[in-house]
């Protein structure tokens, strides 16, 4: 299937999303962010995926016309982990004081509070 | 909003993106043939910057401006969590010194593989931060093995020498020093070449450890600033737990 790996990313996009949605925990809902967003990792490498292509490392073994993978994507999905990495990790230092002050990390919950 | 109608409302938007992205999907290149040309950016990266892992030359050279932001990303998200985390750890802080209770103990295999992997997950952290022009890896990659070094030695249950040793000035100072650095070599590239962060440093030859201008330099930079950040975050999150394994 040549399509198969966006179909994956799109799956992965709508389940982490739907458990954002249904999500009665904090950690449960950053983690189902974390998932949404790794389907922009699978959807970058994807695009830039070559069949039969070299990994975009140059050694000397590599012959004059031998194809590589795009190194511009797989650049832009290191930019991607990285900031999903800081993100989730603010999200847990907020969920730690959401816990401390409020005694509490249901979502459903915690907006009952601030209503 | 209550759980019922947002479940209703969420299958419903869920099920038209899931359309959506299913429809755009089959417009898509089909996989394995992209329409860009990456062999011209490989090959001009190697000729031009004698870098032999292209994706980190794409990250530290091409896109250069956008890893300088992506790190005082980190850096600022490592300060907020920081932060965070410390609002009103002075109270939990002084009940727990009065009880005098250790942390929570490891056991003993956990603790053996810990203290026998230290050493050897520095050294191949500080091996990918070094050779990240060279082969798989580079300065964020590296750094966070480096930083995982500091979880080893939690798992160790090391936890009262960490205290001990107080790591958190040299984290902060390790955060802070490759961020000026990075922007250090960005200003450079404004006045030797006249354009923020140009490789202006000489490129040597390609494989060679000095080779490639700067962008062994940022990778450096970076993998310092990382490990400073990671570390950060994660010693303020272990505290968390001590606190609580304390209470």
């Amino acid at each position: 299937m040549t399509v198969l790996p966006y179909l994956v990313a799109a799956w992965l996009l709508v389940i982490g999303l739907w458990g954002v949605v249904t999500s009665r925990h904090l950690v449960h809902m950053i983690l189902s962010l974390s998932v949404a967003q790794a389907s922009t990792y699978v959807l970058l490498l994807g695009v830039g995926y070559r069949t039969g292509g070299n990994a975009p490392i140059i050694t000397t073994t590599v012959t004059p016309g031998a194809q590589f993978v795009d190194p511009v994507v797989q650049a832009l999905t290191l930019t991607d982990v990285v900031v999903e990495a800081t993100v989730a990790a603010v999200l847990l230092a907020l969920t730690v004081q959401a816990h401390k002050r409020f005694g509490t990390v249901d979502p459903d919950e915690l907006g009952e509070i601030r209503g | 909003m209550r759980l019922r109608p947002r479940l209703v409302i969420g299958t419903l938007v869920l099920c038209a993106l899931g359309g959506l992205l299913v429809w755009a999907a089959a417009d898509l290149t089909p996989f394995g043939t992209p329409s860009g040309d990456a062999n011209a950016v490989t090959r001009a990266l190697v000729h031009e910057r004698h870098v032999a892992n292209t994706v980190n030359g794409v990250t530290y050279d091409l896109r250069g401006l956008d890893t300088l932001g992506e790190e005082l990303i980190l850096f600022v998200a490592a300060l907020g969590s920081a932060v965070l985390l410390r609002h009103g750890r002075g109270e939990a802080v002084e009940a727990r010194s009065a009880e005098q209770e250790p942390g929570p103990r490891m056991g003993d295999t956990v603790r053996v593989a810990g203290t026998v992997l230290v050493g050897p997950l520095i050294v191949l952290g500080v091996y990918e931060v070094a050779h990240g022009h060279l082969g798989p890896g580079g300065g964020f990659q590296g750094g966070v093995i480096l930083a995982s070094g500091l979880l080893l030695v939690y798992a160790a249950g090391q936890v009262l020498a960490l205290e001990r040793v107080e790591p958190m000035a040299l984290v902060e100072a390790a955060e802070a020093t490759g961020a000026l650095a990075y922007a250090l070599v960005a200003v450079g590239g404004l006045v030797f070449s006249g354009a923020a962060l140009f490789n202006f440093l000489p490129y040597g030859t390609t494989g060679q450890l000095l080779s490639s201008g700067t962008i062994v330099v940022l990778s450096v930079a970076v993998g310092v600033e990382v490990t400073g950040a990671v570390a950060l975050i994660l010693t303020e999150l272990l505290d968390q737990t001590l606190l609580r394994g304390a209470a």
